[in-house]
């Protein structure tokens, strides 16, 4: 056992700056820091239900909070960060769930691929629904 | 091992981190067009209430609430431990707490409309 | 032909990179370069090998900053400038120079349950896996990792939390999970289900990124994530 050895255990060191020591550990943290975004801006649609359940005038004024330069450059950084969580997460699909069909595991790109695809359709069905086109 | 409540954590987080990956851009870009000036049809004041007046609605909106807070709150546990701070059970309090009040502060407002 | 400028760890925890020339030989391994190294230069050289061919998994070393099979690793893809910087593999303690101390990689190999637990004898007939069903392509999808350690040495959460099992125990954890012969299927899924085990992995992705036989412990420490939760649900952990 570990414990009952004489020799001093080499223990790595590991400060904060690791993260820069390597891109893959940048774009690990990029990934990691999308949670920030995600959960600011539900925080956001949750604020906005509470406007639309004070009434119109209230809803208005949320409304036109939104457009705000502060809103706008917050939306944009949003939508970056929610976009690299969801191409990393579909990335990763196939390798935390392996997907079996009959006797072979169904390769890597398609699992990908479909995730990709539904994601394409949903936005784009999400997006024609709230009539923004 | 000590006994662990992360087998039942991590569940609604890989739900969320599903369920964001797939919704949360769209939904940005729909606000988005708010914030630009081209509010789409759906976020005129009417529509959204009679949208989210539909019980399904108010059910979807609180469960879409729920697992986008909560993963991301789990999320933001590792990523402290990643980053050195090591105080878990209290980060884990704080990041949970603000999911489940954000959760029920939209079914509350939901239930308002 | 021209020298290979190698920089070799040298003593314990403690210690420091020490130079050395090496000749440089058409396909050359990065193994053959410490072998040459001991034998020809400074027989006081520590290291481990046996196999030579990838089927071991004893002559892991971290080359240029990176876990590999050292036996499997030609000089000229990892040499930068005509460059090498040999140490012992991360995340384990030094015995000497470049031996690492295995025995916390085993223990938490044991920890994990990882050992096949039967409940039949050889009196008993043997039990029937169609090859094809899922649990058993899932068995081969993890069964043949021959414990070199490289995921263990890749693994920043290792680094960060020495109590987590780790990517190569989660695996054979998984693989065993699979094993629908073994009968010590639940006591697995509450040694391996919690803070220090899988849920503490947080899909960095370096063991599957660097595992020598193409291995992916993420799936499988995934694959216990989705069951540790099931289980959970079903109140049997």
């Amino acid at each position: 056992m570990a414990e009952e050895m004489s020799r001093k255990p080499y223990v790595r060191p590991m400060t904060s700056e690791w993260i820069t020591r390597h891109p893959r550990y940048l774009r690990y943290m990029a990934r990691e820091f999308s949670c920030l975004f995600i959960m600011g801006y539900t925080l956001l649609l949750v604020y906005g239900l509470k406007s639309l359940a004070d009434g119109p005038a209230a809803y208005g004024a949320f409304l036109a909070a939104l457009r705000s330069p502060l809103s706008i450059a917050f939306h944009l950084l949003a939508l970056a960060f929610a976009a690299y969580h969801s191409i990393t997460w579909f990335n990763l699909a196939p390798k935390a769930m392996p997907f079996q069909r009959g006797e072979e595991f169904v390769p890597e790109s398609i699992v990908s691929g479909a995730h990709f695809a539904v994601w394409g359709i949903l936005s784009l069905g999400m997006l024609f629904l709230a009539g923004a086109f | 091992m000590a006994k662990s409540n992360k087998p039942i954590v991590w569940g609604p987080f890989a739900a969320g981190g599903t369920v964001t990956a797939f919704v949360t851009p769209a939904l940005i870009l729909i606000t988005l067009l708010a914030a630009l000036g081209a509010t789409p049809e759906l976020l005129r004041y009417e529509h959204l209430l009679a949208f989210l007046r539909h019980g399904l609605a108010k059910a979807a909106a609180v469960a879409l609430v729920f697992v986008s807070l909560w993963s991301a709150a789990h999320r933001l546990r590792i990523t402290c431990y990643d980053l050195g701070v090591r105080a878990d059970g209290m980060v884990a309090t704080v990041v949970y707490a603000v999911a489940l009040v954000g959760t029920l502060a939209s079914a509350v407002f939901l239930l308002r409309l | 032909m021209d020298a290979l400028r190698v920089r070799v760890w040298r003593g314990a925890a403690e210690g420091a990179f020490q130079a050395f020339e090496v000749p440089r030989q058409a396909s050359q391994t990065v193994l053959d370069v410490v072998t040459t190294i001991q034998r020809v230069l400074d027989p006081s050289l520590a290291y481990r090998f046996a196999c030579r061919v990838g089927m071991c998994g004893s002559c892991a070393m971290t080359v240029n900053g990176v876990a590999r099979w050292t036996c499997r690793t030609h000089v000229d893809q990892v040499a930068r400038d005509g460059q090498l910087e040999i140490a012992p593999l991360r995340n384990l303690p030094v015995i000497r120079d470049l031996v690492a101390d295995m025995s916390p990689f085993f223990d938490k190999w044991a920890r994990a349950e990882g050992r096949f637990r039967g409940a039949r004898t050889r009196h008993d007939d043997f039990e029937r896996i169609a090859p094809q069903s899922a649990p058993r392509r899932a068995v081969d999808a993890g069964i043949e990792c021959i414990g070199c350690a490289v995921c263990y040495a890749s693994c920043d959460v290792v680094a960060q939390n020495p109590e987590y099992l780790g990517p190569a125990a989660l695996n054979r954890a998984w693989t065993l999970h699979n094993d629908l012969r073994d009968v010590a299927r639940r006591e697995r899924l509450r040694a391996v289900a919690g803070d220090a085990g899988c849920h503490a992995c947080h899909t960095q992705m370096g063991c599957t990124e660097r595992c020598p036989k193409q291995l992916t412990p993420t799936a499988s420490i995934a694959g216990l994530k989705r069951a540790a939760a099931k289980a959970w649900l079903a109140g049997e952990l």
